[in-house]
């Protein structure tokens, strides 16, 4: 009998099928493709020019501080390489969860005759682009601001490169064994859970960090003196041990003596390396028992408590199809922590939010009667911008959601009406609480006239429902049933669209009530009378062009959902 | 019960059902095989009311399904093939809600739910998230909850995928009781035998239209063929089978 040769697929061969299928994604004619690929292009390059402008002003001023300018500028460098490493580790860890336990090309490459090395490395590598790639895009234009401040020269990009490889290899390792090893000890499924609500809690706190430091300062020439001290109070956690530190030296010994740090590169190349083969082995040892746990299904239990029984008997009126579809929509909601965990992220919009208007300065000189009132009224813009956006992330997927189980709603009596009233309802009721308290608490803050107090409410009440009817009907026609992860659905092409209809309402809106409230406040400090027929015309075209952005996107929605054929 | 009558389906130039005529009378177990891609799966979700007919219509119990949808769809119960269903939602929810969507609720419901499951052994699970559920398991609830609302007919696409032998039985005994009580029943499956033991008439369709239809004895009378498999082979795949060896030594 003849040894057959073992089969071992290379490294190159497992990577094939992520290779075509971004090769495909990138040559598909999906509709509206090229708009919203402009428009996040566009989005990019602002970014990068807002990034690169602030940074560039942040840094000549620290250039020219005398003595501890450049320390400085190592600092925050230090403190950007820090986070970013906290970033990374922490988005690794999640991406490993997917790419190492939970894709769906894992049994096929389990299964195969595949070295279990080369298994690794496909999968780091593909972990590492995933949770990587926009730490690298972001660091672009701060590496351009510090080289250009400091003098760089041609070759600093290339030094920056070879330092920055293994700046990402480390956290990326890391993660994996992070998470190889909670794998080990809980079901995947369940450290998806915790994993998620983590990295929004981690998400959220570094935003609200970011924004209780009051960046805005920075813009204002006295505002310098308190950077410095914040600088210098802050301390970033500095320690040898950390490769942000590395970094951190090795760039900034290249911008002030013009030469390599090999101490720096070495430590962080050798490193990278211990790091790869300890993940290695780590994976060699534990990856098999931890995929076969995966594969296992913990089992969750779930009980109706008392606050479903209230709800179920408080929505006994509205009939049996209605109440068990709202029921089920909360269920749903409440029980996905992937959902519910963005909460957590709306609480801190809504913080940062009241946090911006308590800190505007609308007092001092050149602060006129005219401005005083009528930043309530653009408060509204703002408020509705933060509305459109929850209602893009929690009501545009609804109906999208819906994809795998609509056999069920298609084959019954049920009428497609109910289904999307009840998502509607299910949306809309909590963000119109949120959107009335949002506006109460900021008038109360900016201390608003009873009048502009009450048309602020109305306005937003009413656009609470248009925004929510639009992200309902614009999820409806732009539908992406194949996406089994909610948070990718508001930023398809649909969402594109949704967002830009939703900032087109709003301008409708607050340009129709302009002139009365102009009208009011000029009366308000002539000492004069609106005319009350001007008011009537021109809220009720703001009230009825909501009405029709609330119910004709729900009846052309409805209308499309009895066609679909899934 | 159920009328199919010139019920064409096309999926731009293809035509997966082409012009069937059908009429599945009360108290019958009907029988529809074919093989992969025959237009089976299309036509039981045209009766379903999932897909719109390119022409032709369905009749349930005489009421047009694209005429008057709901209520041609509440006398109706369908069990697909692939068992998705909502994940965070446990055995019992599920029941409830797809009973609330037939408009039904009540003690009543409550009972013939837990019998169901307990009929299905999933009496233990029934507070259990759907996602902790196997295959098998999920396609016992799914069939459960087309009998929670005890509709007039039922359409049921593959139902024995993934079951039990245990699950397969009490299943076949279920359909057949629920037939003698005055029911209809519409059935695809791919496992001949239990077409040939279960069903007082069989349709086999292939390339979107029906070869042949009719009772056993009639099938056996209209053909030299003496099992169902001989007839199944020569309408649909005899030539695939015979090319069998040419494949394994190619």
């Amino acid at each position: 009998m003849t040894t057959a040769a073992v089969p071992d697929p290379g490294l190159r061969h497992l990577l094939i099928p992520k290779v075509l299928t971004a090769r495909v994604r990138m040559a598909s004619g999906e509709r509206g493709r090229g708009a919203r690929l402009t428009v996040l292009i566009s989005i990019g390059i602002v970014f990068w020019l807002f990034i690169f402008s602030v940074l560039f002003r942040i840094l000549k001023y620290f250039r020219n501080v005398e003595e501890i300018g450049a320390l400085l500028a190592g600092k925050l460098l230090g403190l950007i390489f820090a986070s970013f490493f906290a970033l990374l580790l922490l988005s690794n860890v999640i991406t490993a969860l997917s790419s190492f336990f939970l894709a769906k090309d894992l049994d096929v490459l389990v299964a195969s005759p595949t070295d279990w090395l080369r298994l690794y490395g496909a999968k780091l590598l593909e972990t590492l682009i995933n949770s990587s790639w926009m730490v690298v895009l972001m660091s672009i234009p701060m590496f351009t601001a510090y080289g250009i401040v400091f003098g760089g020269g041609a070759l600093f990009a290339l030094y920056v490169v070879a330092l920055f490889v293994p700046f990402l290899v480390i956290p990326s390792v890391l993660g994996a064994a992070i998470t190889l090893t909670l794998v080990n000890v809980f079901p995947a499924r369940r450290t998806r859970d915790i994993l998620s609500v983590v990295a929004v809690m981690a998400a959220g706190g570094l935003v609200l960090l970011f924004r209780f430091v009051r960046p805005e300062r920075l813009a204002r020439p006295e505002g310098f003196r308190s950077l410095m001290d914040f600088v210098g109070v802050l301390r970033t956690p500095t320690s040898p041990l950390f490769p942000s530190e590395w970094f951190e030296k090795a760039v900034m010994g290249w911008l002030h003596a013009g030469s390599t740090d090999w101490l720096g590169m070495a430590l962080l190349w050798t490193t990278a390396g211990a790091f790869l083969v300890f993940g290695a082995l780590l994976h060699r040892v534990w990856y098999y028992r931890g995929f076969s746990k995966a594969q296992e299904s913990a089992q969750r239990r779930a009980y109706s408590g008392w606050f479903g029984r209230a709800l179920r008997t408080a929505l006994a009126p509205v009939g049996s199809v209605r109440r068990e579809l709202v029921l089920k929509e909360l269920r749903l909601f409440f029980r996905d922590t992937t959902q519910w965990s963005q909460l957590i992220l709306l609480a801190v919009l809504v913080v940062v939010y009241v946090f911006n208007i308590r800190y505007l300065p609308l007092s001092g000189q050149g602060i006129t009667f005219f401005l005083v009132n009528i930043v309530p009224f653009l408060n509204l813009v703002l408020a509705g911008f933060v509305l459109a956006s929850i209602a893009a992330r929690f009501l545009f997927p609804a109906v999208s959601l819906e994809g795998r189980t609509l056999w069920l709603l298609r084959s019954s009596p049920m009428s497609m009406r109910d289904l999307l009233w009840a998502k509607f309802w299910v949306g809309t009721a909590p963000l119109l609480v949120l959107a009335l308290a949002i506006v109460f608490v900021t008038d109360y803050l900016l201390q608003v006239t009873p009048f502009m107090f009450a048309v602020s409410l109305g306005s937003i009440a009413f656009m609470t429902f248009a925004l929510s009817g639009l992200a309902v009907g614009f999820g409806t026609l732009f539908p992406q049933y194949e996406t089994e992860n909610a948070a990718q659905i508001p930023t398809s092409f649909g969402g594109l669209v949704y967002m830009m209809t939703s900032v087109v309402l709003i301008a409708v809106v607050v340009i129709a009530e302009a002139k009365p409230v102009y009208s009011y406040l000029s009366a308000l400090a002539n000492g004069g009378r609106a005319s009350s027929v001007q008011m009537v015309a021109w809220f009720g075209f703001a009230a009825l062009v909501c009405i029709t952005a609330t119910l004709l996107p729900l009846r052309i929605a409805q209308r499309r959902l009895e066609m679909v054929e899934r | 019960m159920i009328e199919l009558k010139g019920l064409t389906k096309k999926f731009g130039s293809f035509t997966a059902v082409n012009g069937i005529n059908l009429t599945v009378p009360r108290g019958e177990l009907f029988g529809f095989l074919g093989p992969n891609g025959a237009g089976k799966t299309t036509s039981l979700r045209m009766i379903a009311g999932i897909l719109r007919p390119t022409a032709g219509s369905v009749s349930i119990g005489g009421i047009d399904i694209n005429a008057d949808p709901v209520a041609a769809k509440s006398r109706l119960g369908f069990i697909p093939d692939r068992p998705f269903i909502y994940e965070k939602l446990t055995g019992s929810e599920f029941l409830r809600f797809v009973a609330g969507l037939y408009d039904q609720m009540g003690p009543e419901v409550e009972h013939r739910g837990r019998e169901l499951l307990a009929l299905f052994d999933l009496e233990e699970w029934r507070d259990e998230l759907v996602e902790s559920y196997s295959h098998g398991m999920r396609q016992k609830l799914i069939i459960a909850s087309a009998f929670v609302h005890r509709p007039d007919v039922i359409v049921v696409d593959e139902p024995h995928v993934g079951l039990d032998p245990k699950s397969i039985k009490i299943l076949r005994e279920m359909l057949r009781e629920y037939v003698n009580r005055g029911h209809t029943i519409m059935m695809s499956t791919h496992t001949l035998e239990v077409a040939e033991q279960m069903c007082d008439r069989i349709a086999i369709i292939a390339g979107g239209e029906i070869r042949v239809c009719g009772t056993m004895d009639e099938l056996r009378a209209a053909s030299t063929d003496k099992t169902l498999e001989q007839i199944f082979l020569r309408l649909t795949g005899e030539r695939a089978a015979r090319n069998l060896m040419d494949v394994l030594e190619a």
